[in-house]
C-alpha cells in the first residue's frame, strides 16, 4: 500500500495534530533505509520496524450482509517514531495511531484512537502474531503456515464495532521488486508486502443492531522512513479484485509539479504477481462529489492497456470521508467495464 | 443660545467650587470602590476559571486507588485493552508547584488547555520536546532548574504542565496518580465500576473554588456596593443642592425664552459630562485600589482555599468601560430626581434653599416607614436565612434600614433633650439642629452606615483572632513539628533519641460524605487529650477514639453535612465509625475525620506519616539537634513559629476587609465635611439674628462646632447597635455558610472608643471650617442679611 495518511503530517504542516508529529520532519537522519536487497522474513517481518519512521498494518475489505447491504470496513494500526532510538515506558518515543471505518449504502463511521509505545497500550508482536491499539486488535489465530493466513480483527468505535475472522485463500504477494516499492522518479520507497486473499466472516454492531457479514478482505504490510518525494502532494490508492480471481494494486502520487508517479502490482488468481511499469497505467479522476467541503472524485476510469483493461471505478457511498487527526477519503468501490468486480479506494491531499 | 444657557448654568460650580468638588467626590469615591472590588473579584475568577479548566475541571471523573497511591501502570493499561477510554495523569511537584503529566494521545477533550489545543502554543512542544507549559505568573517568576518552558495563559499560577513522558522521567514516577475517565465511553462495554479494583470518583462539584470562594467575593462586592451606595448619597446632595441654588438662574433662562426640553437637555449635558470626568477618575484610582489590595486578596485565597490566584492585576478595558457606565447610571440616579423637580418646576417659583434642604416632614415619615419595613424585613431574612445571599441581604436590609431610620432617631433625640436645654440660647441651639438635621442627613447616614460597617467587621474579625489564637495554643500541642520526607520510618529511628515523645502525624485526602476531605490519624499522648479543642464529645470519647470504635470530626464537617455526636461517618469503603466528639478546626476549607493511630493504620496501611510531633521540655536544644543530625531548615519548625505564621496569614487574610472598611469610613468623612459645609454658606439668615441679639461671633461658633460633634456622637450612637448586629449576623449567618465554623461573638469597646474618636474627628474637621469661617466673618456680611430683600 502507498505512503500513507501519516504522511499528511509531512504535507499538510496546518493540520491540527500534524505539528505533533512534526518532529518526523522530511529527512530519514538516524532512521533505517528500504534496501533493495532486502527479502522478507517470516513471521518477523509481520512485527514491528522500530528503526523506521512509520509503518502499518492494514485492512480493507468488502462485505455482503445478510440484510442484504454491502459495507466497506477499514482496520488500519499506524507506527510512527518520533526518534530513531528505542525506549520502554513512558520514554518510548513510538506513536501508535489506530483507524477503523465503516461504510455503509448511506453513510460513514469512523474511529481513532492514539496511544504511545513502551507501555503496552499499543504494539505488535510478530509471533505470536498481534497488531493492537486498546481493545482494537488483528490477532494470529496460530496453527496455519504462515501468521498472518488466519486472523482475528476487532475495533470498536462510539457508533459501531466489529469482530471479523479472515482465512487467506492465497499466498502474500510482495510489491515493486522483491518488496521493495518504488514511489517516484526521485527513487523514494518503502517496504510493501500484501495479503490480498482473504475471506472473511463476522459481525458488525451498528446502530440499529447487528448485522452477519461475509466477504473479501486485502491486508497492506508497509514501512519506511522517506517515502514521498518533497513535491509529491497526495495519491490516489486502488485494491481491486475481480470476478476471475485476479487483483490489482494501482496507485498514482501526485506531484505538484506535474510529475505524477502511476505504478503497481497485478496479480493472478494463483498469487504470482507483476509490477505494473511506471506510465503503463491510466488513473483518471471522473465525476467529483462534494464531502466535508472538499471536491472528491468518487468516480475513476482505470486503464490498462498492456492487459486490455478499461475499467471504470464507482464509490458505493461518496461520503466515505475519514474524519480523523488527519481526514481522507477511504471506501468501498464498484468495478465495471472489461472486468467486473470489487475493490477499495483511498484518496489523500484533496 | 445653547452656549449662552449652557455658560449661565455653568456659572454656578465657578461661585460654588466646593459644591462641584462634592459632586465630583461622590460619583468618583463610589465609582472608585465599586470598580476596584470588580476588578479584584474578576482577577480571581479568572484564575479560578483557569483552575477549573485544568483537567477537564469538575467535568470528568476519576480512577484512583482508595489510599491514593499511584495506579500500576499496568491496570492502567489492562483497562485501556479492555476498550476504556481512560488517560493517565502523573501529579509531582516541581519548585514547591504542581507538575502535571498528560498523555495528550488519550487526554479527553477539554482536558488539555484551551491555548495548546488551539495551536496558540506549540503542540510540537509538547510530546515531542519535553517543554514545560507555565502559568504567564509562573514564566515571571521563573524555574529553579533550567528546564524548556512556554507560557500558556489558560493555565493557573502554581501548576506546570508537561507531557507524561517528560513528568515521568523528571520525578522517577512511572505509575499514572489516577486516571481521568472520558465521560462517554464506547458502547458495548461493562460499566466501569465493575471492571476495576480502582474507586470510581465521580466529578466533585464542591472543588469548584468559584463556590467554595463566594463568601469572600461577596463580602468584597458587598463592601464595594456600600461604598457606591455611600457615594451616591454625595452625589445626590450635591445635586439636588445645585439644581436648588440654580432655581433664579433656571428661572431667568426660561423667562427669556430657553425650552424647557433644551434646559433639562443641558441640565443632562452637564451632569453627563461631569459623571464621564469622574467616572474616568474614579476607574483610575479603582485599578490602583484593586492592584494595591489584590496580593493580599491572592494571599488571602491561597492561605484559605488553596485558589490559585496571582497577585498582578491586568487591566480589562471592558471593565473600565463597565465601571464607567457604572458612574453614569449612578449619577443618573443621584440627578433624576432634581431633573424632574426642574421639569415641573412653574417658570416663575422662587429660590427657596432652606424650604427645600428643610421641607423633608414627608419624606421623614416614608423613610420610617421603609426603615420599619427593611427591619422587619431582615428580622425574616435571618430566622429563616439558609444561605449565603439570604445573609447578605439581610444585612444590606438591616444597613439601609438603619440609615433611612437615623434621621427620625436624631430628630426624636434632639426633642427628649428639649427639656435638659437651659435657657433661650440653649433652646434655640437644640430646635436649631433639629432643623438642620434634613440638611445633613444624607452625610450622616453615609457616615452611619461606614461606622456600623466598622462596628461589625472589626468586631467579627477581632472575634475569630481571639478565638483562633485561642484554638492554636490548643491545636498546636507539641513543641517541635517535623515534615517527613523520603523515609518516614528511617526519620522516626533517626529522631526518636532526641525526643521525650515522637508522634506521628498521617492523613489520607479523601472524599467524606460526598464532599472533599482528609482522614487523620492521630497518636495516644496525654497532651493531645488534655488540650485538643473539642467543641463537644461523648463521655470517654478518647478512650473509644484510641480504642478504634470511634472517629472525630471537625466542625465543618459536622455543620456540613448535619452530623451530631453518635452518627456514623463512612471514611473507607465498608469502615464507618460513630462520631465521639466535635472539634473546632479554622482555616480549614475542608471537612476531616479524626482517627486514633492503630486504626488509621489499619483502615489505610499504605498512607505513611508526613510528618511528627516532637514532645520536649528544651525547645531550643531539640531544634539545634534535628540541625545536627542534618534535617533542612525548611522541614523543621517550633510551635512558636507556627503559630506567628499561622496569625501572620489570618491577618493577612482580613487587611482586604480591613482597608476596604477604612476607605468606606473615609468616604463618610468626606460626605460629612462636604455636607457641612455646603450647609454653613445657607446658615447666616438664621444666625445673624443671633448675632443682633447680641451672641458673640465666637460663642456662636463654638456652638456651629459643638453641633457638628454632637450630631456625630448621636450618630455613632445609633452605629453602635447597628454595627453589633451586624457582627452578629457576619460571625452566626455568613461565617457559618461561607467557612463552615461558628465564632463565639467578643466585644471589644476599645475598638468602639478609637472609632467614636474617629467619627468626632471626621465630624470635627467638618464642622471647624464653618466655625472658623463664622467667628471671622466681616460684621458687614451679618448686617447684609437685614438688609437683604429675604
Amino acid at each position: 500500500m502507498n505512503a500513507r495518511v501519516l504522511l499528511l503530517a509531512l504535507l499538510l504542516p496546518s493540520a491540527a495534530l500534524a505539528q505533533g508529529f512534526a518532529g518526523l520532519g522530511t529527512d530519514a537522519e538516524g532512521y533505517a533505509l528500504p534496501d533493495p536487497d532486502h527479502r522478507f522474513d517470516f513471521p518477523e517481518d509481520h512485527g514491528p520496524h522500530p528503526d523506521f519512521r512509520i509503518e502499518w498494518w492494514y485492512l480493507t475489505a468488502v462485505l455482503d450482509g445478510d440484510d442484504g447491504a454491502t459495507y466497506g470496513v477499514q482496520w488500519t494500526l499506524f507506527r510512527a517514531a518520533l526518534s530513531p532510538e528505542e525506549a520502554t515506558g513512558w520514554g518510548a518515543e513510538q506513536i501508535w495511531m489506530g483507524h477503523a471505518g465503516l461504510t455503509t449504502p448511506d453513510g460513514h463511521f469512523t474511529a481513532e484512537r492514539l496511544a504511545r509505545g513502551g507501555i503496552g497500550q499499543a504494539g505488535a508482536t510478530a509471533d505470536p502474531f498481534e497488531a493492537w491499539i486498546d481493545d482494537w486488535a488483528m490477532t494470529g489465530r496460530g496453527g496455519t503456515p504462515d501468521a498472518l493466513d488466519a486472523i482475528r480483527l476487532t475495533a470498536r468505535g462510539m457508533e459501531f464495532a466489529y469482530d471479523f475472522s479472515a482465512e487467506a485463500t492465497g499466498p502474500i504477494v510482495a510489491h515493486g521488486a522483491n518488496g521493495y516499492s518504488v514511489k517516484s522518479q526521485d527513487g523514494q520507497a518503502s517496504h510493501y508486502y500484501s495479503q490480498p486473499f482473504y475471506e472473511m466472516a463476522g459481525t458488525l454492531t451498528l446502530p440499529a443492531g447487528e448485522v452477519a457479514v461475509t466477504g473479501t478482505g486485502w491486508l497492506d504490510r508497509e514501512w519506511s522512513s522517506q517515502p514521498l518525494g518533497p513535491d509529491q502532494t497526495g495519491w490516489d490508492w486502488f485494491s481491486l479484485g475481480f470476478d476471475d480471481g485476479s487483483r490489482m494494486m494501482a496507485f498514482r502520487l501526485r506531484s505538484d509539479t506535474g510529475r505524477d508517479y502511476t505504478t503497481g502490482t497485478w496479480i493472478d488468481a494463483d498469487g504470482s504477481a507483476e509490477t505494473i511499469p511506471a506510465g503503463a497505467l491510466t488513473l483518471a479522476p471522473g465525476r467529483t462529489a462534494r464531502v466535508a467541503g472538499r471536491d472528491i472524485p468518487v468516480e475513476w476510469t482505470v486503464t490498462l492497456p498492456a492487459r486490455g483493461l478499461d475499467l471504470a471505478v464507482t464509490a458505493m457511498t461518496d461520503d466515505a470521508w475519514m474524519d480523523t487527526s488527519f481526514p481522507y477519503w477511504e471506501g468501498p468501490v464498484t468495478v465495471t467495464g472489461s472486468h467486473e468486480g470489487r475493490g477499495f479506494l483511498e484518496m489523500t491531499g484533496y | 443660545m445653547n452656549r449662552a444657557a449652557l455658560g449661565a448654568l455653568l456659572s454656578h460650580w465657578r461661585r460654588r467650587p466646593l459644591q462641584l468638588v462634592a459632586l465630583v467626590l461622590g460619583l468618583m469615591l463610589a465609582t472608585a470602590l465599586w470598580s476596584g472590588v470588580q476588578a479584584i473579584n474578576a482577577e480571581a475568577r479568572r484564575a479560578y476559571d483557569r483552575a477549573a479548566s485544568l483537567l477537564g475541571g469538575t467535568e470528568l471523573a476519576r480512577l484512583a486507588r482508595p489510599d491514593n497511591a499511584p495506579v500500576p501502570l499496568a491496570d492502567y493499561v489492562a483497562l485501556r485493552r479492555a476498550g476504556y477510554l481512560v488517560s493517565p495523569v502523573i501529579e509531582a511537584e516541581l519548585d514547591g508547584m504542581t507538575l502535571l503529566g498528560l498523555d495528550p494521545l488519550t487526554a479527553p477533550p477539554g482536558v488539555l488547555p484551551a491555548d495548546l489545543v488551539e495551536g496558540a502554543v506549540d503542540f510540537e512542544g509538547f510530546a515531542g520536546d519535553g517543554t514545560l507549559f507555565v502559568s504567564p505568573e509562573t514564566a515571571e517568576q521563573g524555574l529553579s532548574a533550567p528546564l524548556p518552558t512556554a507560557i500558556s495563559r489558560d493555565l493557573p499560577p502554581g501548576t506546570i504542565l508537561a507531557d507524561i513522558g517528560r513528568v515521568a522521567a523528571l520525578s522517577g514516577q512511572q505509575d499514572p496518580s489516577y486516571l481521568l475517565v472520558a465521560p462517554v465511553q464506547p458502547p458495548g462495554l461493562p460499566p466501569l465500576s465493575g471492571a476495576t479494583a480502582l474507586e470510581l470518583r465521580a466529578p466533585d462539584a464542591a472543588t469548584d473554588l468559584g463556590e467554595l470562594t463566594g463568601a469572600f467575593h461577596l463580602n468584597l462586592t458587598a463592601f464595594g456596593l456600600l461604598s457606591f451606595g455611600v457615594g451616591l448619597f454625595i452625589a445626590h446632595g450635591a445635586i439636588g443642592l445645585a439644581v436648588e441654588q440654580r432655581r433664579p438662574v433656571i428661572r431667568t433662562l426660561r423667562a427669556i425664552g430657553l425650552p424647557l426640553r433644551r434646559l433639562i437637555l443641558l441640565l443632562a449635558v452637564e451632569l453627563l459630562a461631569i459623571a464621564l470626568a469622574a467616572g474616568l477618575a474614579g476607574v483610575a484610582i479603582g485599578y490602583a485600589i484593586a492592584a494595591a489590595l489584590l496580593p493580599g486578596v491572592a494571599g488571602t485565597l491561597r492561605g484559605l482555599y488553596g485558589a490559585p490566584v496571582g497577585g498582578e492585576l491586568g487591566f480589562d478595558p471592558a471593565w473600565a468601560a463597565l465601571a464607567v457606565l457604572i458612574a453614569l447610571a449612578g449619577a443618573a440616579v443621584a440627578g433624576a430626581g432634581a431633573l424632574i423637580r426642574v421639569a415641573r418646576m412653574p417658570v416663575l417659583a422662587p429660590a427657596l434653599p432652606r424650604a427645600w434642604a428643610m421641607n423633608h416632614s414627608t419624606l421623614l415619615r416614608r423613610q420610617g416607614l421603609a426603615a420599619i419595613a427593611l427591619f422587619a424585613l431582615a428580622g425574616i431574612l435571618t430566622t429563616g436565612a439558609q444561605s449565603l445571599v439570604i445573609a447578605f441581604a439581610a444585612l444590606a436590609a438591616l444597613l439601609f434600614g438603619a440609615a433611612l431610620a437615623l434621621p427620625l432617631v436624631l430628630t426624636a433625640a434632639l426633642r427628649a433633650a428639649a427639656p435638659l436645654a437651659r435657657g433661650a440660647y440653649g433652646e434655640w441651639v437644640l430646635a436649631d439642629t433639629r432643623q438642620q438635621v434634613p440638611g445633613l442627613s444624607l452625610a450622616l447616614m453615609a457616615l452611619l452606615l461606614a461606622l456600623s460597617a466598622n462596628i461589625g467587621v472589626s468586631t467579627m474579625v477581632g472575634s475569630f483572632r481571639d478565638t483562633f489564637t485561642g484554638w492554636l495554643d490548643r491545636r498546636l500541642v507539641a513543641e517541635v513539628y517535623v515534615r517527613a520526607d523520603g523515609d518516614p520510618a528511617a526519620l522516626a529511628t533517626r529522631i526518636a533519641p532526641l525526643a521525650d515523645a515522637v508522634l506521628p502525624v498521617s492523613s489520607v485526602d479523601r472524599p467524606l460524605l460526598g464532599a472533599p476531605g482528609s482522614v487523620m490519624g492521630q497518636a495516644d499522648d496525654p497532651a493531645y487529650r488534655e488540650t485538643w479543642p473539642l467543641l463537644s464529645a461523648e463521655p470517654g470519647a478518647w478512650d473509644s477514639l484510641h480504642a478504634g470504635e470511634a472517629l472525630f470530626v471537625n466542625e465543618q464537617l459536622a455543620l456540613g453535612a448535619d452530623l451530631s455526636l453518635g452518627d456514623t461517618v463512612e471514611i473507607a469503603p465498608g469502615t464507618a465509625l460513630p462520631v465521639a466528639a466535635i472539634y473546632a478546626d479554622y482555616g480549614n476549607p475542608e471537612g476531616q475525620a479524626l482517627l486514633g493511630a492503630d486504626r488509621f493504620a489499619r483502615v489505610f496501611p499504605e498512607a505513611e506519616p508526613f510528618g511528627f510531633a516532637l514532645r520536649t521540655g528544651d525547645t531550643p536544644a531539640l531544634l539545634d539537634a534535628l540541625r545536627a543530625i542534618g534535617l533542612p531548615d525548611d522541614a523543621v519548625t517550633d510551635r512558636d513559629s507556627q503559630k506567628r505564621l499561622s496569625l501572620r496569614i489570618f491577618d493577612q487574610t482580613f487587611r482586604v476587609t480591613g482597608a476596604l472598611s477604612a476607605l468606606t469610613l473615609a468616604v463618610a468623612g468626606v460626605a460629612l465635611l462636604i455636607g457641612s459645609a455646603t450647609l454653613a454658606g445657607m446658615r447666616l439668615p438664621q444666625v445673624a439674628p443671633l448675632w443682633a441679639l447680641g451672641q458673640t461671633r465666637a460663642r456662636l461658633a463654638r456652638t456651629e462646632f459643638a453641633r457638628a460633634l454632637a450630631l456625630a456622637a448621636l450618630t455613632f450612637a445609633a452605629a453602635l447597635p447597628t454595627g453589633l448586629a451586624f457582627a452578629w449576623l457576619l460571625l452566626n449567618r455568613i461565617n457559618t455558610e461561607a467557612f463552615g465554623w461558628r465564632l463565639p461573638m467578643i466585644l471589644f469597646p476599645r475598638d468602639w472608643l478609637t472609632l467614636g474618636l474617629l467619627a468626632a474627628l471626621a465630624a470635627g474637621l467638618a464642622g471647624l471650617g464653618p466655625a472658623l469661617r463664622l467667628a471671622r466673618i466681616p460684621p458687614a456680611r451679618l448686617l447684609q442679611v437685614f438688609s437683604n430683600e429675604r
